[in-house]
């Protein structure tokens, strides 16, 4: 059992897919446990399972073997509108390319979240108000995706990931599509969340991105090779 | 989600698409408007027969000679089947029948009339006076024929609208002499213009007494017996009447037929509304291929909003959610293509009415709902299996693609 601290415990987690005849496991006997307010990188090379991992975690696939507990609550036996009730309300999603709704405004792209969970429309209005002050987007509330630069893209996307208050956010190469000073806004952005306490866990190839994390999990054919909490003397 | 938002997003989807949404539009509104258009035709067509076929009259029964029946050949017809002629007699014992109101005898031949030096083929009518309140026409100059004797005939003849301005034109012809055939008559009244009836214009009539006609042919029969009941409830008793009355009279030889207006009217509204009803059900294929038009564009909308729909269900959206956006955009389309197509419907009925105003083609009531609900069901039949494949959908799949 899991203690109390701790916000995602994986205790011997297995997925395999299946491409035709061959079987490919994804996640070999994962075992992890994460704690609130924690900066994780996942590294490794394609192929190693870190998007299976992330992906898992954020209750969009299902393992075939093990247990996964969210907040103290097993998750793996919830049926898909349960396991939507809790994406929806603890899990924040950012991706590489974004995922804006090409013909909604930013306003309404970060508004997405707060319709689909049935919160009504002056509350709405407010939340999204204050995101978009937050993350320095009001002159752009009523902006396509089109008419906005990469950064304020994923500044939408990581307000629409925000605007529920998840417990965690989970970053997919949430630099993948960004030049590096774009980039480096962005994860500092990240970061400061990380700081207000919301625990963060990118999936990354860049070296320099995941070294910046606290703590390091690196993958390879599905199992984990190595994780690494660093000590706190040496972050920045 | 909220209902409200649920239709909001549908429709922004539905709109963020102008070309694929207006061609769908366009398409919806085509079947609907067939629908309305051709039942307006097929409508209208049972209003213009209903319309001349009551214009003769109401609560008429009318008595033919002879039965209208066939039958196979045999001895026995030679002697028994030979219909007997309708006399005036027949026609004046038809009137001392209970719920009848007024009784016309009709006798019809073609003639010439003569005046002022104008010879012209004319239409002659044997009848009585109350002729003209049975087939509620009106006069236009002088008075109709004299009430008396249907046995005693009067040297006077009425005529039609078109007769008098042919022969005597802008003159008043009251109380001129004109020769019909080789009587003498005088013009008591004329008839207004524009009288209608069994596809046959008053214009061109000239009516005189009965017994004057007969005379003028060398006959003793009638063409027909119009009998006009008291109401319309009692047509049914009243046609019983006159058959049984005229087969005692005709040493019990049932040899007449008697038809009522009620009945030739029910027949024809019958069958012309079969006919409104087969000619909506072809335009309806039309909206049965609408409406598998709908399936199609809303597949293609699922294949290309793939990773719209795994980022809604990563953002929390279940399954039921996301069938609903997709059901409620092809109820939508196929909501606005009808509403579009009955106005168009309409549009289209009108066109046609000021082109032939004779013809009241309006679309019936029926036709315009089952236009909506057909293409109301149509959208939601055919938007189920796209909204289910949408929901379907593995949004790590979805969301990967890109």
């Amino acid at each position: 059992m899991a203690d109390a601290e701790s916000l995602i415990a994986l205790n011997g987690i297995e997925r395999t897919f299946y491409l035709g005849d061959s079987q490919v496991h994804a996640l070999r006997n994962v075992n992890l446990t994460i704690s609130r307010g924690e900066y994780i990188a996942v590294m490794g090379p394609s192929g190693s399972g870190k998007s299976t991992l992330l992906n898992l975690i954020g209750l969009l696939d299902r393992p075939d073997a093990g247990t996964y507990q969210l907040e103290g609550r097993d998750v793996t036996t919830l049926v898909p509108d349960e396991l939507a009730k809790v994406r929806s309300e603890r899990i924040g999603f950012i991706f590489q390319s974004f995922h804006l709704v090409p013909r909604l405004t930013a306003a309404a792209n970060i508004e997405l979240p707060l319709t689909l969970a049935g919160i009504p429309a002056a509350e709405r209005t407010k939340r999204v108000e204050q995101a978009l002050k937050e993350y320095g987007l009001t002159d752009r509330a009523q902006h396509r995706p089109n008419e906005l630069s990469g950064g304020q893209r994923q500044r939408v996307a990581i307000a629409r990931a925000t605007v529920q208050r998840p417990a965690v956010l989970l970053a997919d190469e949430p630099t993948g599509n960004l030049d590096r000073v774009t980039g480096e806004e962005v994860v500092r952005l990240l970061e400061a969340l990380n700081a207000q306490g919301m625990t963060l866990i990118v999936v990354t190839h860049d070296q320099a991105l995941g070294a910046r994390a606290r703590r390091q999990i690196i993958m390879e054919d599905g199992n984990v090779l190595s994780d690494v909490i660093r000590a706190p003397d040496q972050a920045t | 989600m909220k209902i409200i938002d649920t239709f909001r997003y549908a429709s922004d989807a539905a709109t963020g698409n102008p070309l694929r949404t207006s061609l769908l539009i366009l398409a919806m509104s085509i079947g609907v408007a067939a629908v309305v258009i051709l039942t307006a035709l097929g409508d209208g067509a049972r209003r213009y027969v209903v319309g001349e076929f009551s214009a003769i009259g109401t609560n008429l029964v009318i008595v033919l000679p002879g039965r209208s029946e066939t039958r196979g050949f045999n001895p026995a017809n030679l002697i028994t089947n030979t219909p007997r002629d309708l006399t005036l007699n027949d026609a004046s014992a038809l009137l001392r029948l209970v719920g009848v109101e007024r009784v016309s005898p009709i006798l019809v031949a073609t003639t010439e009339i003569n005046a002022s030096g104008k010879l012209r083929e004319a239409m002659l009518l044997g009848t009585n006076a109350d002729y003209i309140l049975v087939r509620k026409q009106k006069l236009a100059l002088g008075r109709f024929l004299t009430k008396g004797d249907l046995g005693h005939g009067a040297a006077e003849v009425v005529l039609g609208a078109v007769i008098r301005r042919e022969i005597f034109g802008t003159e008043n012809p009251l109380g001129k002499t004109v020769r019909v055939g080789d009587r003498r008559l005088r013009v008591i009244g004329v008839l207004s213009e524009g009288g209608q009836g069994m596809g046959m214009t008053t214009d061109e009539l000239l009516i005189v007494p009965v017994a004057t006609a007969q005379a003028m042919l060398n006959t003793n029969t009638l063409f027909r017996i119009m009998v006009e009941a008291r109401s319309r409830e009692q047509i049914g008793e009243v046609k019983a009447r006159v058959l049984k009355m005229l087969t005692q009279r005709h040493e019990g030889e049932e040899d007449v037929t008697v038809i009522t207006q009620d009945a030739v009217l029910k027949t024809f509204d019958k069958i012309l509304n079969v006919l409104t009803l087969g000619v909506a059900g072809i335009a309806a294929i039309s909206l049965a291929v609408a409406g598998i038009l709908v399936m199609n564009v809303m597949l293609v909308s699922v294949a290309q909003r793939t990773a719209e729909i795994g980022l809604l269900k990563a953002l929390g959206a279940t399954s039921a959610s996301v069938r609903q956006l997709f059901m409620v955009e092809a109820v939508l389309l196929s909501l606005t293509g009808a509403v579009v197509g009955v106005g168009l419907g309409y549009l289209g009925a009108a066109i046609l009415r000021s082109f032939y105003p004779t013809f009241p083609a309006y679309p019936p009531l029926w036709a315009v709902l089952a236009g909506l609900g057909t293409a109301l069901f149509s959208g939601l039949v055919f938007g189920v299996m796209p909204a289910r494949r949408a929901a379907q959908l593995d949004p790590i799949q979805a969301l990967s693609k890109r």
